[in-house]
């Protein structure tokens, strides 16, 4: 009964539960081993006696393991064993990061006092707000612990499941922040709104490139040639504004701008004619764009730019929204930035306004969920592909800009850094939809500045200085994880992949 | 060659294809037709781009050649050069067979290097001979790379994360991780100390391979553990069960499956050998060079992705890694020279690399320029099962 209650019911789940448990065991093992490792550390690092908070660092989650896992065993219906839903291992994932914090994190945390700062209020004066880490932490947890269980309610109260868990994420970053801060070595605040401001910006050429990757997936057209045609935005946009601006120039650098969105197009075409006129395996051609552009920019590089002896110059301004701008607080962080980072929110904002809600937009989501359908209804296929390919070129050639005429103003080799990649990943993790890949760009955009913000906190466990190397790493760890399905299986556009031919 | 195709290009046309007939028909050239002359048209592309900058390409290619066979020393260069690449690409090659495309090679490399070279200063390994401390070295390397490799391969079978992804994230964890290892001074982990570049230390002097020919880079003994290895997927591609299944569940896994095969069990399998092949190549380096060079991060920076050009020029087929490798090589040996004599970037190579891939993938514009008619469909194959 009890288990009736806790677990969903759903005879129409295939009972595949034997070997994903096996997984979950070991990730718990896995886990429990972890906690009572650092658990022991640190309270040697702090000198209190290590045996009592190893052995709580275990119980407690072993104990609380063991209640929930059993449950579902004792919940034998019709010779089955339930599965644990998506949504309740959510659940158990907050409640198990929830005893962390409460039992192993907070008791050992400084108490004393640390800020989040933000912008200034009025000139020369910054507004802070002080926290004692372990109540944070504690507080936190505690939370986590409610949210663990509110994942646990009947199938009809999901919504409030996701709110509850949608809540916990965002936690996610104060937490993350506070303990930051509370095992930084040299600073005791730090600017919350700088860090919204850095991770908004580096999430640009992100959420471009996820829109780029939206544009063609969902015609059906695979593309992994998002980076290439980014780095040959960035390339041939930046040896035009050497060339013909000295790198100086407005005027020359809105048009180098331009030429950046034409090369990303002139790629994406590239692209879409091997894969649609030549059938061409959609992920060889990717990469044959990603290596195209990698030489090409090279030899630009090396043969042009510096030739030309303006390989760094001026990048665009910053502007501020009259108005907006002013906003206390939230004003500077917000409204104020670079014109391609503004470009960005509307190219995000068409996409969506596009793709869903224009008669062209349907015919491009039908072309890449069920081609042939799409042509019976007298839809030229073909030609919508090739539109659409072209469309996403275009933004990853203004994200190409980006890189070398916004966030600064030079060209280096492969300087676009796996964004096109992380890009994708930002668009699977979105699910294919336009503001879920755009979230997925600022989580991105979130993990690096928060990976450069805790290296430039010096973080440090136990006297044991995390290395820079690991933050560089975040992001692309994130990845990772976000495509190895922590966010539930995403379903691709059915017809992605696969060549088309007419029927004629 | 059809009546009408004959007939377009006059007494000379007639005379060349004869001539091309003959030469096809002498040499059994007709199954690496497109690749020869998808790598005539990148060298046609490439001197166009090299008479637009102003440099004259017959001079630019006089040098790249000289570069690259200009003499024993060159030769044994460009041999030494492509050995690596052997290993990256039948890495890409042997998952390619099984449906998956295995970008991850560079990351591969990069930890079977590091494992490799670990394993090489292991206190015990000063006091073995070498016919010990050298397996156990390219063991450790393609343990390392076989690791990496295996990551992307589970996550594929049991989540559904696709390797292309999976592998380019484990690139850049695996590099940052290396980093970390060799440039790590509080605490020292694998950095050489005493050295003022980051680097490990030296390995033991019994696990260097033996040397083959004194040039630079150092020809060793690594050419024939990669050659060795070659043969043997060949073989077992061709000749044995798993390679069977392995090439079933990457022409149609449906069909493998209802065959009775485990498609799981093949695509972590599949993946965890391409990895051990990449870090073979990998400890390979470490050991051979040993004696010169001991492992830096930097070695192996783009040799992931060459390898793909390179699987895909050899059309998937482990024997033709073989001589693409050597042409990868050679072009990399050769094209200092060719900056330092004609004044062209090294990069042409990297353009003329991209253009070897795109003609070779889409073969149909090379059968149409150069009027080849379609053989089998090519050994390089992919399911079209693929998704992101």
């Amino acid at each position: 009964m009890i288990a009736r209650l806790w677990f969903q019911t759903d005879p129409a789940v295939e009972v595949a539960g034997a070997d994903q448990n096996f997984y979950l065991y070991l990730l718990v093992a896995a886990v429990v081993v972890g906690v009572a490792v650092i658990n022991r550390r640190i309270a040697a690092a702090r000198h209190r006696d290590p045996a009592t908070w190893y052995w709580l660092g275990v119980i407690f989650p072993v104990v609380s393991l063991i209640l929930l896992l059993a449950l579902p065993a004792l919940a034998v219906d019709e010779g089955h064993l339930r599965r644990i839903s998506r949504r309740q291992m959510v659940g158990i994932a907050f409640g198990l990061i929830g005893i962390v914090l409460v039992f192993v994190l907070a008791p050992n945390l400084i108490t004393e006092t640390r800020s989040f700062a933000f912008e200034k209020p009025v000139a020369g004066a910054q507004l802070q707000v002080g926290f004692n880490p372990s109540v944070l932490v504690l507080v936190i947890g505690i939370v986590y612990w409610i949210v663990a269980g509110l994942s646990f309610l009947p199938d009809r109260h999901d919504r409030v499941s996701m709110v509850a868990q949608i809540i916990a994420a965002m936690l996610a970053v104060p937490l993350i922040v506070g303990i930051g801060l509370a095992l930084s070595a040299n600073s005791v605040n730090t600017n919350v709104m700088n860090l919204f401001d850095e991770s908004l910006v580096l999430a640009t050429p992100i959420a471009l490139g996820a829109m780029t990757g939206l544009w063609s997936e969902r015609v059906g057209i695979i593309n992994i040639g998002i980076e290439g045609m980014m780095l040959a935005g960035a390339g041939v946009g930046f040896t035009t504004y050497a060339v013909l601006g000295q790198s100086r120039s407005v005027g020359w650098l809105w048009f180098s701008i331009l030429i950046a969105v034409l090369s990303g197009a002139a790629l994406a075409m590239l692209l879409a004619f091997i894969s649609i006129r030549y059938n061409v395996n959609q992920i060889v051609g990717g990469v044959v764009i990603n290596i195209l552009a990698i030489g090409l920019t090279g030899f630009l590089r090396s043969q042009v730019i510096v030739t030309s002896g303006y390989s760094k110059g001026v990048a665009t301004a910053e502007i501020a929204i009259p108005g907006l701008s002013k906003i206390p607080i939230v004003g500077e962080t917000f409204f104020t930035g670079r014109p391609i980072h503004f470009l960005m929110y509307v190219v995000v904002f068409l996409t969506w306004l596009v793709m869903f809600r224009t008669a062209w937009g349907l015919r491009v989501r039908s072309a890449g969920e069920n081609p042939h359908a799409a042509e019976t209804l007298g839809i030229d296929v073909v030609k919508l592909r090739y539109q659409s390919v072209l469309v996403g070129g275009l933004i990853a050639g203004l994200a190409g800009a980006w890189f070398s005429m916004e966030s600064q103003s030079g060209f280096e080799d492969n300087m676009t850094n796996a964004a096109g990649f992380i890009a994708l990943a930002a668009m699977i993790f979105g699910k294919w939809t336009p503001w879920g890949a755009f979230g997925g760009a600022m989580l991105f955009g979130f993990a690096r500045a928060l990976g450069t913000r805790l290296q430039f906190l010096d973080v440090e466990i136990g006297g044991f200085g995390i290395p820079s190397e690991f933050f560089q790493a975040v992001p692309f760890i994130v990845t990772l994880v976000v495509v190895a399905g922590a966010l539930g299986r995403a379903i691709p556009p059915a017809a992605e992949g696969q060549p088309y031919t007419p029927a004629k | 060659m059809t009546e009408r195709e004959r007939g377009t290009g006059g007494r000379l046309g007639r005379a060349l294809g004869g001539l091309r007939r003959s030469l096809v028909e002498g040499f059994k050239l007709q199954p690496v037709l497109v690749p020869l002359y998808a790598i005539l048209l990148s060298f046609v592309v490439g001197g166009i781009l090299i008479a637009i900058v102003g440099a004259n390409p017959f001079k630019a290619y006089y040098w790249l050649v000289q570069g690259m066979l200009g003499g024993w020393e060159r030769v044994a260069s460009s041999i030494a050069r492509s050995v690596p690449y052997i290993g990256s690409a039948l890495a890409l090659a042997f998952a390619f067979r099984a449906g998956l495309f295995n970008i991850g090679a560079e990351g591969q490399l990069l930890v079977g290097g590091i494992v490799a070279a670990w394993a090489g200063t292991w206190s015990w390994m000063l006091e073995v001979p070498g016919v010990v401390a050298i397996p156990v070295i390219l063991i450790a390397g393609a343990a390392g790379g076989a690791l990496w490799g295996f990551i992307p391969g589970l996550l594929r079978a049991t989540t559904g994360a696709h390797e292309v992804i999976s592998t380019i994230m484990l690139n850049w964890i695996g590099l940052f991780m290396v980093r970390w290892l060799v440039n790590s001074r509080d605490p020292i982990i694998l950095r050489d100390a005493a050295a003022s570049v980051p680097r490990t230390r030296p390995i033991t002097p019994t696990g260097i391979l033996p040397e083959i020919y004194d040039s630079q880079p150092t020809l060793h003994w690594g050419l024939f553990v990669m050659l060795a290895v070659c043969v043997l997927v060949a073989y077992v591609l061709k000749r044995t069960n798993f390679g069977f299944e392995t090439i079933t569940v990457g022409l149609n896994p449906h069909a493998a499956h209802y065959a009775g095969m485990s498609v799981n069990k093949i695509i972590i399998l599949s993946m965890t050998l391409s990895g051990a092949f990449a870090g073979l190549a990998a400890a390979g380096e470490v050991s051979g060079m040993g004696a010169t060079q001991p492992y830096q991060p930097g070695h192996f920076i783009t040799m992931g992705f060459d390898g793909i050009a390179i699987a895909l020029l050899a059309r998937g087929n482990p024997i033709g890694i073989i001589p693409a490798s050597l042409l990868w090589g050679a072009l990399l040996v050769g094209a200092p020279l060719m900056q330092q004599q004609a004044g062209v970037s090294i990069d042409i190579v990297r353009i003329i690399q991209s253009m070897v891939l795109l003609f070779v993938a889409a073969d149909a514009i090379v059968r149409f320029i150069f009027r080849v008619r379609s053989d089998e469909g090519g050994a390089f194959q992919m399911s079209e099962e693929v998704t992101l």
